[in-house]
């Protein structure tokens, strides 16, 4: 089984602590982290955490999952618009798809995302979970 | 700038080709397309495939097409923008003839995607969207193209008729296509009921794996006079990226990059879309046509979906798209796509696609996306006498 | 003055009712749901582990206790289901709160002890004054072979606490421990579900180190039951913490705020750190609470905590444990927790 150690390494203050880019010229929010704004084209940011709260703006249920998916379809992945603004992309648990709806409030959890094998690496990172106060 | 002509079309038949390699494929595909210009030497060649690499555990595919043509020491190009690789290689063939690199110029499009599992196809198929961003997140192809969908129907009214309705004309035309992987009709409830794959679109929104090659042979305008044979002339081309991502896209509910792409080839032909008389589009997905059909400007935007249903976009209607039988019923060889768009464009200018025929076809479009709308590449062709 | 300064907790919401397991195994329910005490338990999804309940656990305590996760010093996380053999959950848990470089992480293991031992070392590490704040972390994601009388019991969940010295919750009174050489229950490298000694788990285990580091604290700190508000203790099912209780002479009301087993199952390294997060939710300022962990192999932790004014203040600035385990439920049946449990051989 091979190894993509580094590669999700270095993903690890993003996609565990929510981190992102506030750029320092024009206030843009970059998740993930960018060299360039995208809109002002400075290269300079200052590191903010995301608070993990938004508001699902789609969603699609994957009922055919690819290879290391399988134990949890049918699953959601949607796009959240989150409070601050930006959209991020994310699978979603602890619900059930069918009853999920555009505009319904999440939070991040800190969750496993995959493995590589069962000798290999654990992959962690976030999901969305709806927003119950639990 | 030289203006650029297509003398040759050709292409294998579409599907799962057992029997036949990589190599084999872009070679038969490449020969058709020689044989139809009535030449033999090329030289350039420009090869589109998204991935030999994953698909094949081949790269390199530039020399490899060249050699096994038969073209030695022909300088030979492989390009990729994962399904738009092969309107990019269209795009790069027509860049060598018109700075006066190259007299004649070869566009192979070609993929070979059943030489793995389904599981692998699937895992190569995914790198056109964001590893780190998308994929890793379980996310699929049809999973993208699925949320487009889900936020079109919510803002727009977008029904499930209607998506199934453009999967419906494609096959209706691509039952007319005798290259087709899939040349049969197929009923609204046919694909309503078909397996939900990532809701709300089910198998048959989806476009297939196929194996498949297609060839074009370009050249100059004037040399293609002197064969006094029918040809047809790119007038415009446009090519656009956008984000890689879906989320970051500024409007989801747009493919902005076909609409970059679409005004930049008429802004470049001198022409609008009222002027264009049919097109081949990206229908990898039926929500990916009714989305190109806004972002070309064919309807407004939220309109696509009754539009289809009223047959606007039918053999026979105001504007056909996709006379081929499209991605869904004609296949998706993934690099060969957007250079059989071309074939299909020419063959159609030339008058010779028979039952298909688009009525007084002057003016074609050709769409060819990659990823989630992360690139797209537009042609604009006319038919010349 | 030590003690606890932010508590959290955290349960997956998926639930397996004790019918739906007996039905597979054609054993009887009623008498299995009686003669354990048990009702329900909770089961992780495939894509939750300890350090995944550890993680939310842990960012519950800080909330709690309002500190800046760079100030925390020491991290340790007990359980008997790390997700690696060797690579310490610890750091994946510091990295996911923030509060690396600076800080100092171990993996503790004891079977249903490692939490609770966390919070002996982190207390007493503060007292030193070596950190300002250590967090302690009891979570687990046990198995419960097929069949097997623990399949009914074996759940997931996790308690983290903060311990310092400022802005204290509850106020660490004392603490004891009475550890043996006893192999009641254990789980060789490499085996995938635990085995036990059956009937000998009772009297010469869970009864011997229990009642022994109880009696010991109490003489110790020279109080009786009576003198306190609340007791928790190990809960592998509903029965033993209840029958420890009146070994001693404690009463229901003392000890069923910190009697989740009913509902959640046994969680391990969670189970009594739980039943103290679940007590804290309730605590007026001035009672005491005496905490009583077990761990097969075997040995048993003793703390006495008093809560303070502060505890008050901080309790609804996370969510109660009893909502956690009450609310939004997900009922999963027997080949879905087979499933999510990889109890079901596939291809490699």
């Amino acid at each position: 089984m091979s190894q993509h150690v580094a590669r999700h390494w270095r993903k690890n203050a993003e996609r565990y602590r929510l981190e992102a880019g506030k750029c320092t010229k024009c206030g843009s929010i970059q998740f993930p982290h960018r060299i360039i704004c995208p809109d002002c084209g400075a290269k300079e940011f200052e590191t903010i955490r995301l608070s993990g709260k938004g508001e699902l703006a789609t969603f699609t249920v994957i009922r055919v999952a690819p290879t290391g998916f399988g134990d949890l379809a049918p699953y959601a992945v949607g796009i959240v618009k989150m409070d601050e603004g930006i959209q991020v992309m994310g699978q979603l648990a602890d619900c059930n798809p069918e009853e999920l709806k555009i505009g319904d409030r999440l939070i991040t959890q800190f969750r496993r995302i995959n493995e590589e094998g069962k000798t290999g690496m654990i992959i962690y990172g976030f999901k969305f979970v709806p927003d119950v106060g639990l | 700038m030289k203006e650029v002509a297509i003398i040759g079309i050709g292409m294998t038949d579409w599907g799962e080709l057992w029997e036949k390699s990589l190599r084999d494929i872009a070679v038969e595909a490449a020969l058709k397309c020689l044989e139809d210009a009535g030449m033999d030497k090329v030289d350039a060649i420009t090869v589109g495939a998204m991935s030999g690499g994953l698909f094949n555990a081949q790269e390199h595919l530039g020399p490899l097409v060249a050699d096994f043509l038969g073209q030695k020491f022909v300088p030979a190009t492989r390009v990729e923008s994962a399904c738009a690789s092969g309107g990019l290689a269209v795009k790069t063939a027509y860049m060598e003839v018109a700075s006066g690199l190259a007299e004649s110029a070869l566009a192979v499009g070609v993929e070979k995607m059943t030489d793995v599992d389904g599981g692998e196809a699937t895992y190569a198929l995914a790198t056109a969207a964001d590893q780190d961003n998308e994929a890793f997140h379980g996310i699929t192809f049809p999973g993208l193209y699925a949320m487009m969908a889900h936020a079109h129907m919510k803002k727009y009214g977008t029904t499930r008729e209607q998506l199934a309705q453009v999967s419906v004309k494609n096959h209706h035309n691509g039952s007319m296509n005798p290259h087709a992987q899939f040349p049969f009709k197929v009923s609204l409830e046919t694909v309503m009921n078909s397996t939900m794959v990532a809701d709300p679109l089910r198998l048959l929104d989806c476009s297939p794996i196929t194996d498949g090659g297609a060839a074009v042979l370009l050249t100059t305008v004037e040399a293609a006079k002197k064969m006094k044979r029918p040809y047809a002339v790119i007038t415009g081309i446009g090519h656009a990226t956008d984000t890689i991502a879906l989320a970051q896209r500024s409007d989801i509910l747009k493919l902005a990059v076909v609409e970059k792409a679409a005004q930049r080839a008429l802004k470049m032909a001198g022409k609008s879309i009222k002027d264009v008389d049919f097109a081949e589009v990206h229908d990898c997905f039926t929500i990916a046509e009714l989305m190109v059909m806004e972002a070309i400007g064919v309807v407004e935007v939220g309109k696509s979906g009754p539009a289809v249903m009223d047959g606007k976009t039918a053999l026979d209607g105001d504007f056909p798209i996709n006379p081929s039988g499209g991605l869904k019923s004609k296949g998706h060889p993934v690099g060969a796509t957007g250079v059989a768009q071309i074939v299909e464009s020419v063959s159609q200018l030339r008058g010779e696609s028979g039952k298909r025929q688009v009525k007084n076809a002057r003016i074609a479009m050709t769409q060819n996306m990659g990823g989630s709308g992360a690139s797209s590449i537009v042609h604009i062709l006319e038919a010349r006498s | 003055m030590v003690g606890i300064v932010g508590y959290g907790t955290h349960i997956p919401r998926n639930r397996i009712k004790v019918e739906e397991i007996a039905k597979v195994w054609g054993a009887d329910a009623p008498s299995f749901k009686k003669g354990l005490g048990l009702n329900e338990k909770s089961v992780p999804s495939p894509d939750e582990d300890c350090a995944t309940l550890s993680v939310s656990a842990a960012r519950n305590a800080v909330r709690r206790a309002g500190i800046d996760p760079q100030s925390i010093g020491a991290v340790y996380v007990g359980s008997e289901s790390h997700p690696y053999a060797v690579k310490p959950t610890g750091t994946i848990v510091s990295e996911a709160l923030g509060a690396c470089p600076y800080v100092h992480t171990a993996d503790l293991e004891f079977a249903c002890k490692a939490g609770t031992e966390g919070i002996f070392i982190g207390l007493h590490l503060v007292k030193s004054g070596v950190v300002p704040y250590a967090l302690a972390i009891g979570a687990d994601t046990s198995q419960g072979a097929p069949g097997d009388a623990l399949e009914y019991s074996a759940a997931a969940g996790a308690a983290a606490f903060v311990l310092g010295s400022e802005n204290i919750a509850a106020e660490l009174v004392d603490t004891h421990c009475f550890m043996t050489d006893t192999p009641d229950f254990w789980r060789r490298e490499h085996a995938h579900y635990p085995e036990h000694g059956g009937r000998f788990t009772g009297k010469p285990a869970y009864e011997k180190h229990i009642d022994g580091a109880t009696a010991a604290m109490l003489e110790k700190s020279k109080m009786k039951p009576e003198d306190f508000d609340y007791v928790v203790f190990h809960q592998p099912n509903g029965k033993f913490p209840v029958n420890a209780a009146k070994r001693f002479g404690f009463k229901e009301p003392q000890y069923k705020h910190g009697l989740l087993c009913p509902q959640l199952g046994n969680t391990y390294s969670g189970s009594s750190p739980m039943g103290l997060a679940a007590t804290l939710d309730e605590a007026k300022s001035g009672q005491l609470i005496l905490l009583v962990s077990y761990g097969s192999g075997a040995g048993s932790d003793a703390f006495i905590f008093r809560a303070t004014d502060r505890l008050a203040e901080i309790r609804d600035l996370a969510p109660r444990t009893r909502k956690q385990l009450d609310e939004h439920k997900i009922y999963i049946d027997y080949g879905t927790y087979a499933k999510y449990r990889r109890k079901i051989l596939k291809p490699e």
